[in-house]
């Protein structure tokens, strides 16, 4: 499966063609994922939308949306020689209020960066004597492979084993925007590889209840090309007075059901509980905490690490970034205090972070 | 964070398969798509494959974009 022939010029000619054709007046997309934003930054693709069309970034980076209060907890956790930190590498440099884990490695701290949740396993076995504290931060994407190894640490025994729930869910996410004062939004771009774990399907009531266009999307240029044509022809429709619903560019990897085998392992591990979002707040049923079958696996429970609340005031607009109404270039920090080296909000933080993106790629277009 | 990279799977042992990244080969868990099977392309995410893709849903999705195409040349 050539992935060259999702990037073919004459198509993405044709696709921007079309879009200028759709656009008749304002209109606002919005993707919700870190893989998006940042393929929409580096191709460039912004800079192909006509005026009128404003294609914004949502809280779709996991790292971006987790509370400093939590990376205050998995720094204290690091802190304790008893303990070894196990994450995915985005986590490292994230600020918490004092320290980062990067730094708490650099004093000493055993924090080891993993590419899949399946290597903790591997350390925890080589260490019986220390517990292993995963970080789980993701998206469905993700939780999915962090059920599975809890699973697989209680079959093969494996007890110094266990997980920071950090998880998010993205429907509950797009109900809260779909349904902010003003409607900001005309559109989503739905998370292509979220949706090949809870399907197409899952939006059907974003679409209905707040009657908000939803299209499922890849991450090449004609993948998001194509997407934003769907939209903007469901736009159309729906400003008609037709009705919005779910449509899915990326058949290849998306199915309406998604992967039943992944879900069924969610169920199974996790229970669905409100969660707090970084700047933006608490969502109703929008995270994971453990079930009672697999409490054992939660280090919250196990570990009882008390860290403050946090203040948060950074004076920083991440916020109003997160939930469509500024762009990056908004904010009088943006590449001034705040860049990538030493980030001030959650959306300069992560690679993924649409502050970032812009940083790093469109910080001369505006 | 969502990152996946689509590879093909060479081989199967149990839970597990070698799959072919453009050359690099790599162990992956294949706990979340039990049906896969050698030749099959699967998008990997964290170590675990998360789905098989569909040659045939991509073909189709190509011909729309090259419907598209065709369709703005014959403009006048």
């Amino acid at each position: 499966m050539d992935r060259e022939r999702f990037s073919s010029e004459p198509e993405a000619r044709a696709l921007v063609a079309r879009i200028r054709e759709l656009v008749d007046g304002p209109a606002a997309l919005m993707e919700v994922c870190g893989t998006h934003t940042v393929a929409i930054s580096r191709f460039g693709i912004r800079s192909l939308m006509p005026d009128d069309l404003r294609l914004l970034s949502g809280p779709g980076c996991p790292v971006c949306v987790t509370p400093q209060r939590e990376i205050d907890r998995a720094i204290a956790v690091a802190r304790d020689p008893r303990a070894i930190v196990v994450t995915f590498g985005d986590m490292m440099r994230v600020p918490g209020s004092g320290s980062t884990l990067e730094r708490e490695k650099a004093s000493g701290a055993d924090v080891r960066i993993v590419y899949s949740p399946l290597d903790a396993l591997e350390v925890a076995s080589l260490s019986p004597d220390r517990e292993v504290v995963f970080l789980g931060i993701g998206f469905e994407t993700t939780s999915p492979t962090i059920a599975a190894t809890v699973i697989a640490a209680e079959e093969r025994g494996i007890a110094n084993f266990s997980v920071l729930p950090l998880f998010k869910l993205v429907p509950p996410a797009l109900h809260m925007l779909a349904a902010l004062p003003g409607r900001a939004l005309d559109g989503f771009i739905c998370p292509g590889h979220v949706s090949t774990i809870i399907g197409s399907s899952a939006y059907e009531p974003v679409a209905s209840r707040h009657n908000m266009p939803c299209v499922v999307v890849g991450f090449e240029p004609l993948d998001i090309l194509g997407g934003i044509v769907m939209l903007l022809e469901q736009i159309r429709e729906v400003r008609g007075g037709g009705d919005a619903r779910v449509e899915n560019e990326y058949g290849r990897a998306v199915t309406p059901e998604g992967n039943v085998r992944a879900q069924e392992l969610l169920d199974r591990v996790f229970e669905v509980r409100d969660s707090d979002w970084r700047e933006i707040g608490e969502i109703e049923k929008s995270g994971y905490g453990f079930s009672s079958e697999f409490v054992d696996y939660d280090a919250r429970v196990k570990l009882d690490v008390d860290v403050p609340l946090d203040a948060e005031a950074t004076g920083c607009i991440c916020g109003e970034i997160m939930l469509g109404t500024k762009l990056p270039t908004d904010c009088p920090l943006f590449a001034t205090r705040c860049v990538p080296r030493d980030p001030v909000g959650p959306c300069m933080v992560s690679s993924e972070g649409a502050c970032a993106a812009f940083y790093k790629y469109e910080r001369n277009e505006g | 964070m969502c990152l996946a990279i689509p590879g093909r799977i060479t081989e199967v042992e149990g839970a597990t398969g070698l799959v072919d990244f453009g050359g690099v080969t790599r162990e992956t868990s294949l706990t979340l798509v039990p049906n896969a099977a050698p030749g099959d392309y699967v998008l990997v995410h964290a170590g675990f494959a998360i789905e098989i893709l569909s040659e045939e849903e991509a073909e189709e999705t190509l011909s729309l974009f090259r419907d598209l195409a065709g369709a703005l040349g014959d403009e006048p």
